[in-house]
């Protein structure tokens, strides 16, 4: 009972590391819908972000928390663009099932 | 003491089951709801750690941004979600097992780690005891991290520039009004007096 009240960085951890999996399940689970897919990867980015803030915490060194708002920003920028080409692909083709997304493929 | 942990636990376990439910959920304005949670939900365990700008920039741009643009095109695209649900469960024994590797795998990790001797000399930034987070993250990004800063600066207006180039379209047979000609338009030009004879037509 001691241990579980005191909150220290493996409880950051344990946390992340479920947000993680989560978030990789999604994508799995999630196969035919590129949304859920995006936001699954916003998921897995958050797993990342909190590891990043409690290392830096825990270890007092700020580089962590820098280096997570970085990772926010290419979060931010990478949501953008992704559901750009979602909008447009729909548009142009009227689905957005990943089956469909084969016009690479040759 | 009883207090931030409980603290921690109750902002955890709704995350965890937030996440959960962001891949479960059945509509997907749902699994936007779900993952606004998630995130002010780490919000508040960045808060309970004490890193108060990352906390405050997580709500401001994931909740504020990034999650109203997931909801802006789930509900602006018309899509059949249902037909998008179907190979839901044959893909759930590979996604449950790709979860349980890594599980096993991060269990180990976080069971087995230690602290490396030299890891207190060796940071980068050592946490100034006597300013606030903001003002010591400000105080780093400004000065030493400058130039990466300047470049997450680059990287939005990239991506925004990417996002309005990709989505632009110009419509073919719309008919626009254009001053320029209105105001070009002489009388002369468009109205022509003609005087019609009785009984004939013009």
């Amino acid at each position: 009972m001691e241990n579980m009240m005191d909150i220290g960085l493996g409880h950051y951890l344990s946390v992340a590391a479920i947000l993680f999996i989560l978030g990789v399940f999604g994508i799995f689970l999630n196969r035919r819908n590129v949304i859920i897919i995006l936001m699954s990867i916003e998921l897995i980015l958050l797993a990342v972000n909190i590891n990043l803030v409690a290392f830096s915490v825990f270890l007092h060194d700020l580089v962590g928390q820098v280096f997570a708002l970085f990772i926010l920003t290419v979060a931010a920028a990478e949501a953008a663009i992704g559901l750009a080409i979602l909008v447009i692909y729909f548009r142009n083709r009227g689905s957005i099932a990943v089956e469909d997304i084969n016009l690479m493929k040759g | 003491m009883i207090l931030p942990a409980l603290a921690f636990y109750l902002f955890a376990a709704v995350l965890v089951l937030a996440g959960m439910l962001v891949i479960t959920a059945r509509n997907p304005v749902h699994s936007v709801l779900f993952l606004i949670l998630a995130f002010f939900n780490a919000a508040g365990l960045f808060v309970l750690i004490g890193a108060e700008f990352v906390a405050m920039i997580l709500v401001i741009v994931y909740v504020g941004a990034v999650a109203v643009l997931f909801l802006f095109v789930v509900m602006m695209l018309d899509i059949n979600f249902q037909e998008l649900r179907k190979g839901f469960l044959r893909y759930l024994p590979a996604g449950l097992a790709v979860g349980a590797a890594l599980l096993a795998e991060l269990g180990l990790v976080i069971s087995g780690w230690v602290y490396a001797g030299p890891a207190d000399s060796v940071r980068a930034a050592p946490t100034p005891e006597s300013v606030g987070n903001a003002q010591a993250l400000g105080d780093l990004l400004y000065t030493q991290y400058a130039f990466i800063f300047e470049a997450s600066g680059l990287v939005l207006l990239v991506a925004m520039i990417g996002a309005i180039v990709l989505t632009l379209r110009s419509r073919k047979g719309v008919r626009r009004q254009v001053i320029a000609d209105q105001l070009a338009r002489r009388r002369e030009d468009v109205v022509a007096v003609v005087k019609v004879q009785t009984g004939e037509g013009v």
